[in-house]
């Protein structure tokens, strides 16, 4: 890799209905606006009355390599607007279908929040299923439209613990950067429950993004 | 008669040349009018003698300051503001009168000619800091705000002032004075009071005091009302001013300071709905008859003594800018005010004001201060003020720039609260806006035309004036500088263009949101400027219309699908109307082309709304797709 390697380009789909109460979220998605390569979208300023503009977000959807869906995890899902969103926008023979197409060989990757902690996310915790398997219905969404799919990104207890964030944003700068370079190998993190566990093997490339 | 015809024109021009060069400088209108002054005064002498005569008219228009002065406290806020009105400011006026007071001592000067002197020094210039702050955006900094405080107290501190210098007078001084008065023509002032026994003159004197609250309550907004459901816009003018000459009237019978009549009846009106219109009525006179009065201080400056006493003069100004920028600089620390803020602070209000002026020459007048002494004060005075810019400069140049970094990243505020909303027109349509915009805690000016309209609204606690809202000095006085944005929601169709027109040409940072009547006014507002417009009776129709479409047997949601898919269609149609309205001649905006257009337009939104879903990939708006039947076959 050297510094003047063209990068991928990340779409980015933040969905969270209540901003002003958003702690660990809304940094993110400042930090990632201010990324030239990444397409900062906040789908609930966008579509308010959840309207979704289908032919905006296709168009999105072709013009970048990576997709990132990134929200709070609301009853083990997406908040409801990116749910719609996945219910018109991946249309057949958009996103699937014989000339469905459109998403081949593009990278889906979800950054998420939850406010339990790490160990609730078992098969002994009290959520009985780790974030990965609750994401399961994406991550066929992306098999079923072609797309190569990453285990999520995610913060626990992200209500309750004040130093991890700064941590996390670090961490999260460093994934967008491997992100658009294609830094991450697929054999490495496919079985990982989270992908925050390949970060630290990866080169620092702040620096880089001159 | 020619020869005041004359006198008025050599006033005017000079002011008409100097206070907007001054301005332009950087000075401010008073140093401009001062500078006027001495110019049509001391230097070239086309005006002379009669100055002090018309001083004497002049200082009416202190009397109306103290009146807007008043008009702007209302009780509420004052209680609001008591910590660093009274603390703050009462603190700064007590510590630099005394201390400028020692100095006087200093120099020899009787204790009373020397407290005089110390209550003159102690006020500093409202005029020239407030519009200092405001031509530099410091008005919200906290060293701005602070400063107000201060300035506030002093402005009320005026009042007692007032009350309290004519105490003071000087034995010998009177008795000149007397000993000149009865060998010259009898002068003596209409009074009523004079002859009357102690006790008589209070009573007197309460009565009128208490008359003017009373009356002022109760009596003045009938009177109003009544005036203002005439229509006549003059009459109202001369209603403000017969209010505020007859307060000055009856507190001159009795002996009392017009002055503080007039400050009082400003007080008591200030939670009237009639404020902004009374303030935008007597905001001219008063400005003129101010400025007439800076001007004869400027003409009556005596150059002979500036120049036999330029060192003395040049230090007792250094010393004043010393004592008082330090008392500040003490109680900035005080009060806790940090880093540029207290600078600010400390050099803003450091000079002396226009009330000092005023003090001054009413000072001589009560034979409180020796005319030679108030010769060489007023010039300490003046210069004071000519220096303020020097030090908004140094504040500027110099010290800004090293705490630029600790500012930075100061957060601002919350959006909501300090952004103001001017509501022009409070009928059926303003009156939503504004209770949406309230109940989130949004402060909104609300200005109608309606005097019964506003009444019903102060009923139930909406903050509302009354007035012209097209009229450009009310704008003014409702804030429209700092506005954030402005709903126009007035009932007349060609004024509201009008005053979109006027405010995007004037003030361009202020965002304008419309109500249109029909399409045709809708196009004419977005034409005039403004940035966002709606149709009043449009989207109450749409849910009318949606309705009937439920009440028919379509599925609430595919009537929301529907509903939502027409205006889509709509704006986007909207859009290439207007287009092709603008390019359309004038007063014959509706040309056959553009009723083409329409009809076309009314095609597309009938074929959005008929096609099916499973229709291709071009609609407005589409729901959820279901894949075609057997669809399953093709995965393996």
């Amino acid at each position: 890799m050297s510094a003047n390697q063209v990068r991928k380009k990340i779409l980015l789909l933040f969905a969270h209905p209540s901003q002003k109460r958003s702690e660990v979220n809304l940094p993110m998605f400042e930090l990632a606006k201010s990324l030239d390569f990444v397409t900062c979208v906040d789908l609930y300023s966008e579509y308010p009355r959840h309207h979704i503009n289908i032919n905006r977000e296709q168009q999105r959807l072709v013009d970048h390599d990576i997709v990132i869906f990134q929200f709070p995890f609301y009853w083990y899902s997406t908040p409801s607007l990116l749910k719609e969103w996945q219910d018109l926008v991946l249309e057949y023979n958009f996103a699937y279908g014989p000339d469905g197409t459109a998403l081949h060989g593009k990278t889906l990757i979800c950054a998420l929040s939850a406010g339990g902690a790490e160990q609730a996310y078992r098969a002994d915790g009290y959520n009985h299923f780790t974030v990965r398997e609750l994401l399961q219905p994406l991550e066929q969404t992306a098999r079923l439209t072609g797309m190569r799919y990453l285990p999520p990104f995610a913060i626990f207890s992200s209500r309750s613990t004040e130093c991890q964030r700064q941590q996390h944003l670090a961490n999260w700068r460093k994934l967008l950067e491997a992100l658009s370079f294609e830094l991450i190998n697929d054999d490495k993190v496919a079985e990982l429950t989270t992908i925050n566990d390949a970060l630290p093997a990866l080169p620092n490339l702040a620096s880089m993004a001159v | 008669m020619t020869e005041y015809f004359l006198q008025a024109f050599i006033y005017l021009a000079a002011a008409v040349i100097a206070v907007p060069i001054a301005k332009k400088l950087g000075l401010g209108s008073v140093l401009g009018y001062l500078i006027a002054g001495v110019i049509i005064g001391p230097v070239t002498h086309l005006v002379g003698q009669e100055t002090a005569t018309i001083q004497h008219f002049a200082e009416f228009g202190v009397v109306m300051m103290l009146f807007l002065v008043g008009l702007e406290l209302a009780p509420s806020m004052l209680w609001q503001m008591r910590n660093r009105l009274f603390g703050l400011g009462g603190l700064q006026v007590v510590i630099s009168t005394g201390l400028v007071a020692c100095i006087a001592l200093l120099f020899e000067q009787p204790w009373s000619v020397a407290l005089a002197i110390g209550l003159i020094f102690s006020l500093s210039s409202t005029a020239i800091v407030l519009q200092t702050f405001n031509e530099k955006g410091l008005s919200n900094t906290e060293g701005g705000r602070n400063a107000f405080s201060v300035l506030l107290m002093q402005d009320i501190a005026v009042i007692p002032m007032l009350a309290f210098i004519p105490m003071l007078a000087l034995p010998d001084l009177v008795a000149a004075a007397e000993g000149l008065q009865s060998s010259a023509e009898h002068h003596e002032q209409l009074n009523l009071v004079a002859h009357l026994p102690t006790w008589a003159y209070a009573i007197a004197i309460l009565a009128s005091i208490g008359g003017v609250i009373v009356l002022g309550h109760f009596l003045s907004r009938p009177l109003f009302h009544y005036v203002a459901s005439s229509g006549l816009r003059e009459i109202f003018v001369a209603t403000a001013l017969l209010l505020v000459v007859g307060i000055a009237a009856l507190m001159s019978l009795v002996g009392l300071s017009p002055a503080l009549g007039t400050f009082l009846a400003g007080v008591v009106l200030a939670n009237s709905e009639f404020r902004h219109e009374l303030e935008s009525n007597i905001e001219p006179f008063k400005g003129l008859l101010l400025g007439l009065f800076f001007i004869t201080v400027g003409a009556g400056i005596n150059f002979e003594i500036l120049a036999n006493q330029a060192l003395v003069i040049g230090l007792l100004t250094l010393a004043v800018i010393v004592v008082k920028a330090s008392v500040l600089w003490g109680l900035a620390v005080m009060f806790r005010i940090k880093n540029s803020n207290r600078w600010l602070f400390s050099l803003s209000l450091a000079q002396a004001g226009e009330f000092g002026f005023v003090l001054l020459s009413f000072s001589v007048q009560q034979h409180v201060i020796p005319t030679d002494v108030a010769t060489i004060l007023q010039l300490v005075v003046a210069l004071s003020m000519f220096l303020t810019p020097v030090l908004f400069i140094l504040f500027e140049h110099v010290i800004m720039p090293r705490y630029q970094a600790d500012t930075s990243n100061q957060s601002y505020d919350d959006i909501g609260h300090s952004a103001s909303v001017i509501i022009a027109g409070i009928g059926r349509f303003g009156q939503i806006v504004n209770r949406l915009l309230v109940a989130n805690g949004v402060k909104t000016v609300v200005l109608d035309h309606e005097a019964s309209q506003v009444e019903n609204l102060r009923k139930i606690e909406i903050q509302s004036y009354f007035g012209d809202a097209t009229r450009p000095d009310l704008l003014h006085t409702a804030g429209i500088e700092n506005a954030k944005l402005l709903i126009v929601a007035i009932d007349n169709r060609e004024q509201a263009i009008e005053l979109i027109k006027y405010v995007k040409h004037t003030y361009p940072k202020v965002k304008i949101l419309a109500r249109a009547f029909d399409k045709g006014h809708n196009y004419e507002l977005l034409q005039a400027g403004a940035d966002y417009t709606v149709n009043e009776t449009y989207f109450s129709a749409l849910e009318l219309g949606a309705e009937a479409m439920t009440e028919l047997g379509f599925h609430p949601f595919e009537t929301e699908q529907k509903k939502y898919a027409f205006c889509q269609t709509e704006a986007a149609a909207s859009n290439q109307l207007y287009q092709q309205w603008l390019g359309g001649s004038e007063g014959q905006k509706f040309d056959p082309n553009y009723r083409k257009l329409f009809m076309q337009m009314e095609e597309s939104i009938k074929q959005a709304m008929q096609r099916d879903r499973m229709d291709k990939h071009d609609g407005a708006e589409r729901g959820w797709t279901p894949p075609p039947k057997n669809y399953e076959k093709g995965f393996d």
